[in-house]
């Protein structure tokens, strides 16, 4: 069936993929070859390709970590070439097409590198650091029940945008993976601001912060040097004026601290 | 056995006050020798994680992802129904629950449709609490939009991500319990059995993904949030992972699985472009409010078109026809999805489709623009508009988006009663996971309104009516059945290793989504159903005789959690042909062709099919026992539906 362009020529392009059977066990980088990869199918639908060759063969497939393929879960997190999620800028893997390489082209594919991120295996690492640091205040204390009517929280639209604006993060580690110094100040700052720019987050305001921070920092991610590559690479552009904001709030947290422990 | 669906006795708008007044409690010191499993982390399972947690359960909740908030809800784009009437356009809960009984073609049952209804507006309040950042006005107040199937605007949304930021409110709630040690978190966790004892769901059986260790885990209930069943199509606009094992698996330990052929087809997907596709993308049902749905008025056209001959914006304004504005001038463009979508194949049926293929039609946005400017129109779907243009190389504000019909969520799933418990006591149902609210057909915005409904709302009050009768007596893993499933789960996983065959899982699964998309897709027929049947028998043989994986059990084996779901899907899809061949009418998404009206429109036959269809597992290649629960309609007529 042709695609959308049907004058584009199918592609054979080399693979070095990185294998790793486990997380204990030594990685190294792994020479394949595809053929017939249609500039139409999407970075992931060439692995797959790659793996039913592999699994014809006998042998084991890449495990790499995806799903909903729509740019969405934050789950694919393929270091491409040198960069997070390949040459597009403002685009997860899933969403990166191969009419974007060339026939011949010869592709690095690694897992996200940074010690926080561990690998499970190939190119499958375990980001669970990222949800301790959520549990240690990503959110309003509210229970379930009892909350007041929805438009009793007037939210001037430009703040209600900004804060939306700094909620789209996927959370899928790109930012870390950028970065020199594999830190995660882009994520953390995403949801501080969110929620310190919505009335709703102001009572926990000093705290979050804190305990973000800590934790962060308790997960062994680097400090933040203003490089900005974070959010060059960010695949749904999360702003760099997140982590200003996330500084002055940690300073003024800091200043006036309820946290007691 | 017979279904008793519990319905609260009273008048509809009374039930559920009532029914919350009767059910038992567990006091709060006692709350804490209770323990619950949630499986599944999306909008119904998150939410009643948090939500039990909050209350004092112990609770357990697993997930398949390396994190909670990776579930599918995330993909949701358009929206989130509540009937709070903010527009001043006269919404009620009354009307709510009638647009949803009408929308669903009258094959979803009152009481629980109008009980969702009614907690509409808890959801909206609760999430805007938790720091959801919902669109607003100027003036600092919620922002409404319009949605398929109803004449009022009662959407409430994040620009083209609501699905994506409520899932992060429930996701941030159960981190804070997961904080506090009230819900142990399992991630990358597959479920794979559910432990009866004595008739009771006592527990699960899981395969931890990363080092393949098989668990047993035990509780006084089980929550099953398991999502959807669209893949068993392989192509749909679900995840990749979406799978039905869990909720077949609890099929299997003697929970009804109700409705299966009621499937949704969404009208408004990117068409597929060749075989090695993988999955297909959903464009918003919002697009509707603002693109007008068109195909060539001839053949002819057409076929210039097809070869490449003329484009789209060549074709003059009279040579064009809007079928669903012609068709359906109150609703245009904004008919529900059953009947767009089923106009779009009548179109490329008639050799009216665009794109290659001629398998598309278009979704303009020509007039929009400039009325509003494209600016405007970024502002409103930019992400949209950016997502078609990576995947298509076209550029939608210049030419139309070339939109076909892709399978898209699934109405049918377990049975449950009111309390949302299913056919095994203890074992509890929510979300896309069970049938309850949409009957024959969802409207947009609907699923996530449905999931935070039985998360947040729902289950909190009726699984405690269940715990109080329980003994709070810790539950013995001990017990012979959880090594029964555990040994199961063992044999499966070593079958599947062992095989050692010559096609690959993804192969098998392309076969089955083909025959399903054929014979038991937007249209079926009873021949085609007959001879679907027979191909799944074989293909199930095939499968059990030719798969090929490699590797062990004992590490992460992605090839061999494919194997597990393609083989669950291949038993669904036998039992979803038999309920399309049982069921003599067309109502909904479910179109067999023999059914219908003399302008083509689904003809119910409400003498004899207004019931639910339960399907009873009987054993292994033994006929499904077919039981049915009548319904029963006191507050709405049933009528053929008319969007004209």
């Amino acid at each position: 069936m042709a695609g959308s362009n049907p004058n584009a020529k199918p592609m054979n392009l080399t693979l070095n993929v990185w294998r790793q059977p486990n997380r204990q066990a030594q990685g190294k980088i792994v020479e394949y070859h595809v053929k017939d990869i249609s500039p139409d199918m999407s970075f992931l639908e060439m692995l797959d390709v790659l793996n039913e060759d592999l699994l014809r063969g006998g042998q084991d497939p890449v495990a790499f970590d995806h799903d909903c393929r729509e740019g969405i879960c934050g789950s694919c997190d393929l270091f491409i070439n040198g960069r997070s999620h390949g040459p597009e800028k403002g685009t997860t893997t899933c969403q990166l097409h191969m009419r974007k390489f060339s026939d011949g082209d010869t592709i690095t594919i690694e897992p996200w590198r940074a010690n926080s991120f561990p690998v499970n295996k190939d190119l499958s690492v375990d980001r669970s650091a990222f949800d301790r640091i959520i549990q240690a205040g990503g959110y309003v204390s509210v229970n379930t029940g009892g909350a007041p009517d929805g438009n009793e929280i007037p939210i001037p639209k430009e703040i209600s945008d900004r804060a939306f604006e700094a909620a789209t993060c996927i959370g899928c580690g790109a930012c870390v993976a950028a970065c020199k110094n594999a830190s995660a100040m882009l994520f953390v700052s995403a949801k501080v601001s969110q929620l310190s720019l919505l009335p709703q987050g102001h009572v926990e305001r000093k705290t979050r912060v804190e305990n973000m921070v800590a934790q962060m920092d308790k997960e062994g991610f680097g400090a933040c040097t203003n490089i900005g590559s974070c959010a060059a690479e960010c695949p749904v552009g999360i702003s760099l004026e997140n982590i200003a904001i996330l500084n002055r709030e940690f300073l003024a947290a800091k200043a006036t601290s309820n946290n007691l422990a | 056995m017979l279904l008793d669906s519990k319905i609260p006795e009273g008048s509809l708008a009374e039930k559920w006050d009532k029914h919350k007044f009767n059910v038992k409690l567990v006091n709060p010191a006692n709350k804490r020798k209770y323990d619950v499993i949630v499986v599944g982390t999306g909008l119904a399972g998150g939410a009643a994680a948090a939500s039990l947690a909050e209350l004092g359960y112990n609770v357990k909740a697993f997930t398949y992802h390396d994190s909670p908030r990776r579930a599918h809800s995330i993909a949701a784009q358009g929206g989130i129904n509540a009937a709070k009437n903010y527009q001043n356009d006269g919404d009620s809960v009354f009307r709510l629950f009638y647009d949803t009984i009408k929308g669903g073609d009258y094959r979803a049952r009152e009481a629980n449709v109008y009980r969702l209804a009614q907690v509409s507006v808890n959801i909206i309040d609760q999430c805007v609490a938790q720091g959801v950042p919902f669109a607003r006005e100027y003036g600092g107040l919620l922002a409404n939009r319009s949605f398929g199937g109803a004449q009022v605007s009662r959407t409430f949304y994040a620009r083209g991500q609501t699905g994506q930021q409520l899932l992060l409110g429930a996701y941030s709630a159960l981190s804070r319990q997961i904080a506090y040690g009230k819900v142990k978190m399992y991630t990358r966790s597959e479920m794979l059995d559910v432990v009866v004892v004595d008739g009771q769901a006592r527990g699960i059986v899981t395969r931890n993904v990363i080092t393949g260790e098989i668990e047993t885990h035990a509780a006084h209930a089980v929550v099953l949030a398991t999502g959807g069943y669209g893949n068993v199509f392989y192509l749909s606009t679900n995840a990749m992972y979406c799978n039905v094992t869990a909720a077949w698996r609890a099929h299997k330990r003697g929970a009804y699985f109700a409705n299966p052929c009621f499937t949704q087809i969404h009208p408004t997907c990117i068409p597929v472009s060749g075989d090695y596709q993988s999955k297909l993308t959903l464009m918003s049902e919002s697009l509707r409010n603002d693109g007008r749905v068109w195909v060539p008025a001839t053949k002819e056209i057409a076929e210039r078109l097809r070869k490449g001959e003329i484009t789209a914006t060549d074709i003059k304004e009279e040579d064009r026809d809007y079928f669903l504005e012609r068709k359906y001038p109150a609703f245009g463009n904004l008919v529900p999805r059953d009947v767009a979508s089923r106009n779009a194949k009548m179109m490329c049926d008639e050799g009216r489709g665009v794109g290659s293929t001629g398998l598309a039609v278009y979704l303009d946005f020509a007039d929009i623009i400039k009325r509003t400017g494209a600016e405007a129109v970024s502002q409103k779907y930019g992400n949209l508009f950016a997502m078609y243009e990576k995947i298509t190389d076209e550029d939608p504000y210049k030419l139309p988006m070339r939109i076909y019909p892709a399978v898209h969520y699934t109405m049918g799933g377990l049975w449950v009663d009111y309390n949302l418990q299913t056919t095994v006591p203890g074992l509890y149902a929510t979300g896309e996971c069970n049938f309850s609210d949409h009957g024959a057909n969802r409207l947009g915005a609907s699923a996530l309104m449905q999931g935070l409904a039985d998360g947040y709302f729902v289950i909190p009050y009726t699984i405690g009516d269940y715990l109080a009768s329980t003994p709070p007596k810790p539950v013995d893993t001990n017990h012979p059945a959880f090594a029964e499933s555990k040994a199961y789960v063992q044999a499966r996983t070593e079958q599947l290793l062992n095989i050692k065959g010559n096609r690959t899982p993804d192969e098998f699964h392309k076969v089955l989504g083909h025959i399903m998309w054929e014979y038991c897709g937007m249209a079926r027929t009873a021949d085609g159903l007959r001879k679907a049947k027979g191909m799944i028998q074989q293909l199930k043989k095939d499968f059990w005789n030719d798969v090929k994986v490699v590797g062990s059990g004992e590490e992460m084996n992605q090839a061999l959690e494919k194997a597990g779901r393609v083989a669950d899907f291949i038993e669904l899809g036998e039992l979803m042909v038999d309920d399309a061949l049982n069921r003599n009418e067309s109502c909904g998404g479910h179109f067999r062709e023999e059914y219908q009206t003399p302008e083509g429109e689904a003809l119910r036959d409400d003498e004899n099919y207004a019931y639910v269809a339960a399907w009873e597992y009987a054993g292994e290649n033994q006929p499904e026992k077919l039981n049915k629960e009548e319904l029963v309609f006191e507050n709405v007529k049933l009528t053929q539906r008319s969007y004209k």
